[in-house]
């Protein structure tokens, strides 16, 4: 049984592989090799912290540098609670900077390196320049933007217990893939604080130019964050249900 | 008995497949775990091996001298030609007969309701003797299934500790509910009850330590309990997702592979059909070598299906599992067959016919052109 379709036009899954026996052949196989090799080098990449602050500097934002309590990134993968709570010293720092929202905020954006520091350094700036705009008609008060190195997602609770904002959105790099090292998730939390669940988030993933584009997923982003604040919770309870549009939307019926 | 005795009696000639297939209600969840960690990898597939747990919805999955596999066609935006795509390219391949399964990108209603639409469309146009089933949370199933949409098979995600359940947003009253309406629904092909196995469930060592929700208890224990939750609903579907979480819980591939076959063994002997999502992510220190090693060996221990991925990469959840070329290489090496309903669709089937124009529903088709 030989594949002889062409279906590599319709999607970025590995489909229509050759066959050498019933096994991969070399060229597939070296390709496949090298994917891997590039996404191992994604998880151990840096978050590029002066660009990120001169970055979302330039965008009106009050970028702070913070790191988590995961010293180097062996002891980061090997131990995940660390990557959830803020060093010491950068809880000073953030305590430092809440002088200057006295009046409090309602969303804090928190950007972190996750496990793909080469999804937030190629896509955290473009997403946040046009989620500003959706942000500002809406009226939104703005903490300051937290930059933290060796994070996962619940450093946004850490942040919470911290600033207490009524929203966090933690913008991260997801595990890279063989196809996508440099995927970025946005995750979603009302009232952020240490001992939240991943059932009280939304996450909205795959967030690069070859996934969930940019503006899509600053609109996806601003629609959960109208419905959170208008209903009072995030999570399961909260469901994306921006309407579907184009052919998709005739099979719905 | 001491769990010592208990392995020396799973070892011996006493434990029949039909002693050990009526041991499966009554075992506790912790005795399994306790037993496997005394096992070496060759206790942990030589029991396993006697054990046959079989299902039906259409297909028959878990039959001694089979292997199915799940066919797992996912795309990173949940483009519907995209999906379908991989749906052609793994039925060619001759996999999807444990189940054509979609984890979707989003967890929206109107996504799963086309997505199962789509593979309703396929499965019906070809006549394929399978089952679907979109992997979005418990409540959204339940959402398209209270709007009509085709759900054949219901999925949820489900730990070993109320605490862990609860992380992921279900507990056990959500899931008796919502298997009563599945069932109700009737879409399988067997007399007299249409949907006697009408469950997936999806489970994996470290998610009870992952939600903070273990209470101090070792990951392979809580793993057996999440069995035990499975067990309560005659699945037609579990598997392990071992080595998905990541390399805090087990950190290199030889931790994969003990993992993998403690939990087909403990799953086995507690009576779920249980497949493997033979798998790891590139935080971990595995590679393909692993893979390949734990799919041989669970395939010589009886697995009843693994995963049928493009080429090992799930381009949407970012991890690496098997391929359809890996299922050939064990079916091929091993004398295993597909299940006999689907292995009788593709004896009689012109596999030529399938192609994506005709795989498309008409209404997918006229409004891409329309475009």
């Amino acid at each position: 049984m030989k594949n002889t379709l062409n279906l590599r036009k319709y999607t970025p899954a590995r489909v229509s592989l050759g066959l050498a026996g019933c096994a991969l052949p070399t060229q597939d196989l070296l390709d496949l090799e090298l994917a891997q090799a590039e996404a191992r080098d994604a998880v151990h990449a840096a978050l590029d912290v002066d660009r990120l602050l001169a970055g979302t500097e330039a965008l009106g934002l009050h970028p702070v540098p913070l790191r988590s309590a995961a010293p180097d990134r062996a002891e980061y993968l090997r131990n995940p609670g660390l990557g959830r709570t803020l060093a010491a010293e950068s809880i000073s720092t953030l305590l430092g900077c809440c002088e200057n929202w006295t009046g409090g905020c309602d969303l804090v954006l928190v950007l972190g390196d996750g496990l793909s520091a080469s999804a937030a350094n190629r896509h955290a700036l473009p997403l946040i320049e046009v989620l500003l705009p959706l942000l500002r008609d809406e009226a939104w008060v703005l903490g300051p933007l937290c930059i933290v190195e060796q994070s996962r997602v619940g450093i946004g609770d850490a942040v919470g217990a911290v600033i207490n904002p009524r929203f966090s959105v933690v913008l991260i790099g997801e595990r890279p893939g063989l196809s996508s090292a440099d995927s970025l998730g946005a995750y979603i939390t009302w009232q952020p604080r240490p001992g939240r669940s991943d059932a009280e988030r939304n996450c909205i993933s795959n967030i690069r130019p070859e996934g969930l584009g940019y503006q899509e997923a600053a609109k996806r982003l601003s629609y959960l964050l109208h419905e959170g604040r208008r209903r009072g919770l995030t999570g399961v309870g909260l469901k994306d249900d921006l309407r579907i549009e184009g052919p998709a939307a005739q099979l719905l019926r | 008995m001491t769990v010592g005795e208990f392995r020396d009696w799973l070892l011996g000639a006493e434990a029949t497949p039909a002693r050990l297939a009526a041991l499966a209600p009554s075992l506790m969840p912790e005795m399994a775990a306790a037993v496997s960690k005394l096992m070496r990898v060759q206790d942990l597939i030589s029991v396993a091996s006697r054990i046959h747990v079989v299902t039906h919805f259409r297909s028959t999955v878990g039959l001694p001298g089979r292997l199915s596999t799940r066919l797992q066609p996912n795309h990173p935006t949940d483009d519907t030609a995209g999906v379908g795509a991989s749906i052609l390219d793994g039925l060619l391949m001759g996999s999807g007969d444990a189940v054509i399964g979609i984890n979707p990108a989003s967890d929206n209603v109107g996504t799963v309701t086309t997505l199962l639409r789509l593979v309703d469309h396929v499965r019906q146009k070809f006549a394929i003797p399978v089952q679907s089933c979109v992997l979005a949370h418990l409540t959204t199933q339940m959402e398209a299934l209270n709007a009509g949409a085709p759900v054949d098979l219901l999925f949820q995600s489900i730990g070993g500790t109320e605490a862990t359940n609860t992380s992921f947003g279900i507990n056990l009253a959500m899931l008796d509910e919502a298997s009563q309406a599945a069932r109700e629904l009737q879409r399988g092909d067997t007399e007299p009850d249409r949907s006697t196995n009408i469950m997936y469930f999806e489970t994996g060592q470290g998610s009870s330590l992952s939600a903070n929700a273990h209470h101090g208890i070792d990951q392979q224990t809580c793993e057996a309990r999440a069995y035990a939750v499975a067990r309560r609903y005659s699945p037609m579907l579990v598997n392990t997702v071992v080595g998905f979480i990541g390399p805090e819980y087990l950190y290199d591939g030889k931790q994969i592979i003990r993992a993998g076959l403690e939990d087909h063994l403990c799953g086995k002997l507690l009576g779920l059909p249980m497949g493997c999502d033979i798998c790891y992510t590139t935080h971990a220190d595995a590679d393909s070598d692993d893979t390949d090693t734990l799919l041989t060996l669970l395939a010589a221990a009886g697995v009843n299906y693994i995963m049928g991925v493009p080429g090992a990469d799930d381009v949407m959840l970012s991890y690496q599992s098997t391929s359809f070329h890996d299922a050939l290489y064990i079916r091929s090496l091993l004398g295993l067959r597909p299940a006999p309903e689907f292995e009788a669709w593709l004896a009689e089937t012109d596999l030529r016919q399938l192609a994506m124009p005709e795989l498309m529903p008409a209404a997918l088709s006229a409004g891409r052109t329309a475009r």
